[in-house]
């Protein structure tokens, strides 16, 4: 579904990826852990091309982003992302946050993409808020509309960079249980987080991120419990 | 000091005619000037350094040099280049219009640029194109901070539109000096064109202001 050969990124003299190989099967969740300035979040952002790549390849479900023909916009279609600061259209009330791209990228209906969001804030518990702007809703609260707003273009992929970072303790946790019913349902997820206890619970498998390489990935039992490398180690005890 | 109200009630249609024009001519210039503004501030933003130095050429210019120096040359030099003859009401416009260009340029510029690039991330992650992104994301909450900085530019235009009366524009200012040209009295027509700009300027940033708080989401 998602392959990464050889990834490369540098900003200017600064090396952020070193050789970064990385594949995600359908309905797998990945998760990316490891200290800040390990590169993880930059990783996240090569899969939809928001960083250019240096060097390497990605491929979305058989597709070379990094190849100039391919259409970008199309891939980004299909691969949803949500962001550490939401990034929610601060102009546009929470249902037209929604109904925005499927109406301009997917040329669907009013009616139906309105019907769809709807449908969406169902399910993330936020269905009262439709007409509401975004400044007035909570971190949280901002973060499941977001969530909603990347489904509606009905992705077969989402990306999560630190989706629970910039929350108030007492919200992380509604964020996460969208994120668990999501990978319930079957969602493919690559998630940069933090969340040790998500990462346990929900990955399939845990990549450790160092200083712009993969040091270590394995399932989270084995990883968590038996790290073999000395900084998965170091890293770990420090946050566990 | 007396105040003669008889010549100003003789001068009264022309003062009215004379600001009918300034309006025209400062709308004229205000919509123009919006439209090249825009694209000018666009093409000065683009990332390829050799496309967008035309228009930093034209934005140092055109800030860089006073107003009635370019409403001479334009009403002397570059319309008959054109035309063959002068035409002051043509002139004006296309002076005021491509000098507030130049401003409005860089206020599209700065407002754009203090859109949180999340914005623009959030977008193109949605599957937008960058011309989508700028339509419906960026734009729109750009304009919404642009009204004050561009309220004054409009602010200025309209005094700036004075200037017209130098090359024979039958606006305000122009009836202000022929009525002191006739009566060698000075109080009466620049008073009464103060006023008259003054109350256009007042109009004009209460219209604005009013606009400002339209958009407000809160």
């Amino acid at each position: 579904m998602i392959e990464v050969k050889n990834l490369k990124k540098s900003f200017g003299t600064n090396v952020v990826l070193k050789d970064i190989n990385v594949k995600v099967k359908p309905q797998e969740v990945v998760v990316v852990i490891g200290p800040s300035g390990s590169g993880k979040s930059t990783f996240l952002r090569c899969i939809n091309l928001l960083e250019s790549i240096t060097d390497g390849h990605v491929y979305i479900e058989g597709t070379d982003i990094t190849d100039k023909k391919s259409d970008i916009n199309k891939v980004r279609a299909e691969v949803g992302m949500v962001f550490q600061q939401f990034n929610l259209f601060p102009h546009k009330k929470v249902i037209e946050n929604i109904m925005l791209a499927p109406m301009k990228v997917r040329n669907t209906s009013a009616a139906e993409a309105r019907k769809k969001g709807l449908e969406l804030l169902r399910k993330v518990g936020l269905e009262d808020k439709a007409e509401a702007y975004p400044d007035s809703l909570s971190g949280g609260q901002k973060q499941r509309v977001a969530i909603a707003r990347a489904l509606a273009m009905e992705p077969k992929i989402m990306l999560f960079d630190e989706p629970t970072s910039a929350l108030d303790p007492e919200m992380v946790g509604e964020v996460l249980e969208v994120m668990k019913q999501l990978a319930k349902e079957g969602m493919t997820m690559v998630v940069v987080t933090h969340e040790m206890g998500f990462a346990k619970e929900v990955g399939d498998r845990v990549i450790f991120m160092d200083g712009g390489l993969i040091v270590e990935e394995n399932t989270p039992i084995e990883l968590f419990d038996h790290p073999k490398e000395d900084r998965t180690k170091a890293f770990l005890s420090k946050v566990l | 000091m007396d105040f003669q109200w008889d010549i100003l009630v003789e001068y009264a249609p022309f003062f009215l005619k004379g600001t009918l024009l300034t309006i025209g001519l400062s709308l004229a210039g205000i919509l123009i000037g919006t439209v090249l503004g825009l694209f000018i501030g666009l093409g000065k933003m683009m990332k390829n350094k050799f496309l967008s130095f035309p228009f930093s050429v034209y934005i140092t210019l055109f800030r860089g040099t006073p107003m009635l120096v370019q409403i001479m040359l334009i009403h002397f030099a570059v319309v008959p280049l054109f035309t063959g003859g002068t035409n002051g009401i043509a002139a004006a416009i296309l002076t005021l219009s491509l000098n507030s260009a130049a401003y409005i340029a860089e206020i599209f510029r700065a407002g754009i640029q203090s859109i949180d690039k999340g914005q623009m991330e959030a977008a193109r992650s949605l599957g937008m194109t960058h011309v989508q992104a700028m339509r419906y994301v960026i734009l729109p909450q750009a304009f919404k901070r642009m009204i004050p900085p561009l309220g004054n530019e409009f602010i200025v235009l309209i005094k700036e539109s004075s200037l017209a009366s130098l090359v024979a524009a039958p606006e305000l200012m122009y009836w202000g000096r022929a009525m002191q040209g006739q009566y060698f009295r000075v109080w009466e027509p620049y008073l009464t064109a103060a006023l008259i700009y003054l109350v256009l300027t007042l109009s004009l940033s209460f219209l604005l202001s009013r606009l400002e708080r339209r958009l407000s989401t809160e």
